[in-house]
């Protein structure tokens, strides 16, 4: 940290600078958007937070059909009231994306990274006032993998053959070596609960910071202060109170007129109005979430690597973020990694508009005729927008593109992974090697571009248990790259998280993990005044 | 030879000319069972169609097909239509409406709160636009083509032509955000006190009198001016009687069915066409929980909302119905 940026940050400690002062000036000393955004988090985490009062958030996402019961959160509202009573055994750190301890304190592997140990955090009370045990463990992640289960988080866990208590310590054995199996049980579905939530799925018995007080599915959730909370730092506020909005334009409203402190998913398209608003400051995060234009690797005519090069050259990213995305994301570069992954390859150059480029591949793959592009509404916000700017750039080198809108309801069933040519969308996955396995392994259900690679799936498979951090950043770095210049996607623009707060709140944490500060969002905000 | 169903028919004209009502109603009412019995099928034949089933859609991108699989089984999606169809069918009919597939919880349990916030607020929308509406409508006649006629209909046509998320957009930046003197957002619940639900129903009220006023005016008023035209008002005027008392006396119970028939729709429109109001005011009616149930296929909840949303048709055209044949003596004494 030079010294300017460190007074800066102490500006931000001291309350005397808000985000965006701040973010400016450390830019203008030097610092990159993504570096200043982190540093801002830390320096406003410092402060002394403020406790007490009464925190209303106003969230898109909640539907009737949402339900307490972990196992089965499937949507934002559900996500982030997850994270307000219930801990898993790991998190991810907010910046670096790296594992920390919570109910677990400490984790072993052994040489080849298949059997894992982990300690488990003595004294911890849930909310009935049982003590948390090394058996509630277990059960919790019996309940999530076992044959009856229907749980989201079952995909993440499959390799996991063994769970036992080993004489008090969380014993985890697994089919194949994975160095990164601490992170991926910081998966929002792995709340512990009592007995593992068997008998009563949906009580909302859990070890986190907030008691929950009331559910009204898809209307409201109100949540009161743990007293018995083993972490000090967090939960700051007496009581929470969270909305289902799901209109953008209510959420806007009611953050804005004060009603709320906190909004999620505001509109790229209208975040400038917001932003007029004296009382309202605007917090993007950088995420892992990407939009995608996906071509078949092994389906005519997008079998020739040529054909596929020069539809990605013919990609204008800049206008896409700047478009798109009103600027709130970042230009990708055909693989579905980004700087906010541990182990990110650097050093890959970065694929531009090139129509002379994209002409001359066109030419070499001996195509005739135009190529034709389904999208929907669904896809991504903006998507059809998307598509009809990206049959400008490419006509440019003389690429014709056909677009064909398909009805929204059904995409995800009709189109997307069956269709040749498509847009789609990704969330992020927590380590590179799970989102590699998700979509890009030849035997991945979600192989979305037909990438069949035997060398990528053997190296993907030695990275996944190596436990050498040089030797894997160099494995991801030869992935990345095949992937770039081989593989079926396209990758114009990583989304950033964009969400709101009033200015009288402190404590949001850009929280690369995922959006609305991670879910963790009610646990970290307090009231200024 | 006595043919039995002679004998029914004989004993159906008889109760038809000493009961005339009593009959209509019956009828009506059996023919309602068979309509709610037919959406019942359009509704369970709409949902299967659509593309994916409850289990793939409520797990979404999470899904791996042991879930699916999982899930499936749980609650029976593996068997064919029509057994699932007939399970419900033979439920519904002994007043069991079955559990939520998403939540568990019993459907009746949970509908009845998002009904009883519906037909709240429908209550206050039309507790106010009817009577507004009519008089509305009456004064519109009684200064026909005069300036008050031409700023009532100004107004409410401009009011019908604006889409209501918009009319509600437009109150809520003025009395919610710049004023601040309005409930915002409207979000209604368990412990809330009966003075804070009205505060919070104020401008969701405002909006639905808005968007169903212009169209009972203007039907209001049609309907009474054609009947001004007629030779028994000429009658009244000639008698003496004054302009309004001659409307309200004379006209308006003669213009009454089609009046009535208007407001029936417009009373049906509000318990059950104002998922977008809903939305927008964050209020937790019917609407939105039809829409997130058909969003997931969560068919005993679909059914549920799909049944009533019927019944609150049928049931407000046929009083309609019924009002209009009381209040006129050639359909109340049909020959």
């Amino acid at each position: 940290m030079t010294d300017p940026i460190k007074y800066f940050a102490s500006r931000v400690t001291a309350s005397e600078m808000n985000r965006r002062e701040f973010i400016g000036r450390s830019m203008a000393a030097g610092l990159t958007l993504a570096a200043a955004t982190s540093l801002y988090g830390k320096a406003a985490m410092a402060q002394e937070p403020k406790r007490g009062g009464h925190l209303k958030l106003g969230l898109q996402g909640g539907a009737s059909t949402d339900v307490i019961d972990p196992a089965k959160s499937s949507s934002q509202f559900t996500f982030a009231m997850n994270r307000n009573w219930g801990d898993t055994l790991v998190e991810s750190h907010p910046t670096s994306g790296l594992a920390v301890p919570s109910l677990a304190e400490s984790w072993e592997p052994n040489a080849d990274a298949s059997v894992w140990t982990f300690k488990i955090r003595k004294g911890v009370e849930f909310h009935d006032g049982s003590e948390l045990t090394i058996d509630d463990v277990v059960k919790t992640l019996n309940r999530h993998t076992d044959e009856k289960s229907e749980s989201g988080a079952l995909g993440v866990l499959g390799s996991i053959k063994g769970i036992e208590n080993k004489g008090g310590d969380l014993v985890l054995t697994l089919s194949e070596g994975n160095a990164d199996l601490p992170l991926l049980l910081s998966d929002y579905h792995l709340v512990i609960q009592p007995g593992g939530g068997y008998d009563n799925p949906n009580a909302g018995i859990g070890t986190g910071p907030f008691k929950i007080d009331n559910f009204e599915a898809g209307v409201r959730a109100t949540f009161v202060k743990n007293e018995n909370d083993w972490r000090t730092d967090r939960g700051f506020v007496d009581s929470v109170e969270m909305i289902v909005m799901n209109d953008a334009t209510a959420r806007m409203a009611a953050l804005s007129s004060g009603q709320v402190h906190f909004i999620n998913r505001v509109d790229p398209k209208t975040v400038g109005l917001l932003k007029r608003a004296p009382n309202v400051e605007i917090q993007t995060t950088s995420g892992r979430g990407h939009y995608v234009f996906i071509m078949h690797c092994n389906t005519a005519p997008f079998d020739n690597n040529d054909l596929r090069l020069a539809l990605k050259y013919a990609m204008d990213r800049e206008t896409m973020v700047e478009k798109i995305l009103g600027g709130y994301g970042k230009v990708g570069n055909d693989f579905p990694i980004n700087e906010t992954y541990a182990l990110f390859p650097e050093g890959i150059e970065q694929r531009s508009y090139d129509p002379d480029k994209a002409a001359f591949h066109f030419k070499k793959s001996g195509h005739d005729g135009s190529v034709l592009l389904r999208t929907s509404d669904v896809a991504f916000p903006g998507a059809v927008d998307a598509a009809v700017l990206y049959q400008e750039t490419a006509k440019k080198a003389g690429i014709d593109i056909e677009i064909k809108r398909e009805p929204g309801d059904g995409y995800w069933s009709n189109v997307w992974n069956v269709q040749p040519f498509s847009t789609s969308y990704w969330g992020g996955r927590p380590t590179q090697d799970q989102m590699y396995s998700t979509a890009y392994l030849s035997s991945a259900d979600w192989n979305d571009t037909r990438f069949f690679n035997t060398d990528f799936d053997k190296i993907l498979l030695e990275a996944r248990a190596e436990l050498d951090q040089a030797k894997r950043k160099e494995m991801y770095h030869d992935m990345a790259l095949m992937v770039r210049d081989t593989g079926g996607l396209i990758l114009p623009m990583f989304n950033d998280f964009v969400n709101a707060t009033t200015t009288n709140v402190s404590g949001f944490v850009d929280d690369i993990g995922n959006d609305m500060s991670n879910g963790y969002v009610a646990t970290r905000l307090w009231i200024n005044s | 030879m006595a043919n039995p169903l002679a004998g029914v028919r004989a004993t159906r004209h008889r109760l038809k000319e000493t009961h005339p009502l009593s009959v209509l109603i019956a009828e009506r009412l059996g023919l309602s069972l068979l309509l709610l019995w037919a959406v019942s099928i359009l509704i369970f034949a709409g949902v299967e169609a659509l593309p994916g089933d409850f289990a793939e859609t409520y797990l979404g991108q999470s899904a791996t097909p042991q879930a699916i699989a999982n899930i499936r089984a749980d609650l029976g999606l593996d068997r064919p239509i029509t057994t699932r169809y007939f399970e419900w069918l033979g439920g519904v009919v002994q007043g069991d409406f079955g559990n939520s597939w998403a939540s568990g919880a019993p459907v009746t349990e949970q509908i009845t709160k998002r009904l009883g916030n519906s037909l709240f607020l429908a209550f206050f929308a039309a507790a106010i636009s009817v009577p507004l509406a009519v008089g509305l409508g009456m004064v519109a006649v009684h200064y026909r083509n005069r300036i008050p006629d031409r700023v009532i209909n100004v107004l409410s046509l401009a009011a019908i032509s604006l889409p209501e998320f918009f009319i509600g957009y437009i109150l809520i930046v003025f009395f919610a955000v710049q004023m601040g003197v309005a409930t915002f957002p409207s979000t209604v619940y368990d412990n809330m006190s009966w003075s804070e639900r009205l505060a919070a129903i104020a401008l969701p009220t405002a909006t639905l009198v808005m968007v169903v006023l212009a169209h009972m005016m203007r039907m209001t008023r049609a309907a009474i001016i054609s009947v001004m035209s007629s030779a028994y008002m000429e009658t009244a005027e000639l008698k003496g009687l004054g302009a309004f008392k001659a409307i309200v006396k004379h006209a308006a119970p003669n213009a009454i069915a089609p009046i009535v028939n208007v407001v029936a729709l417009n009373l049906a429109y509000l318990v059950v066409g104002v998922v977008v109001v809903e939305v927008v005011f964050v209020y937790p009616g019917m609407g939105q929980y039809m829409v997130d149930a058909v969003t997931v296929r969560d068919m005993p909840v679909v059914q549920a909302c799909g049944l009533i949303f019927a019944a609150v048709y049928i049931l407000l055209n046929m009083v309609a119905d019924i009002v209009a044949i009381v209040a006129n003596p050639r359909l109340r004494h049909p020959r």
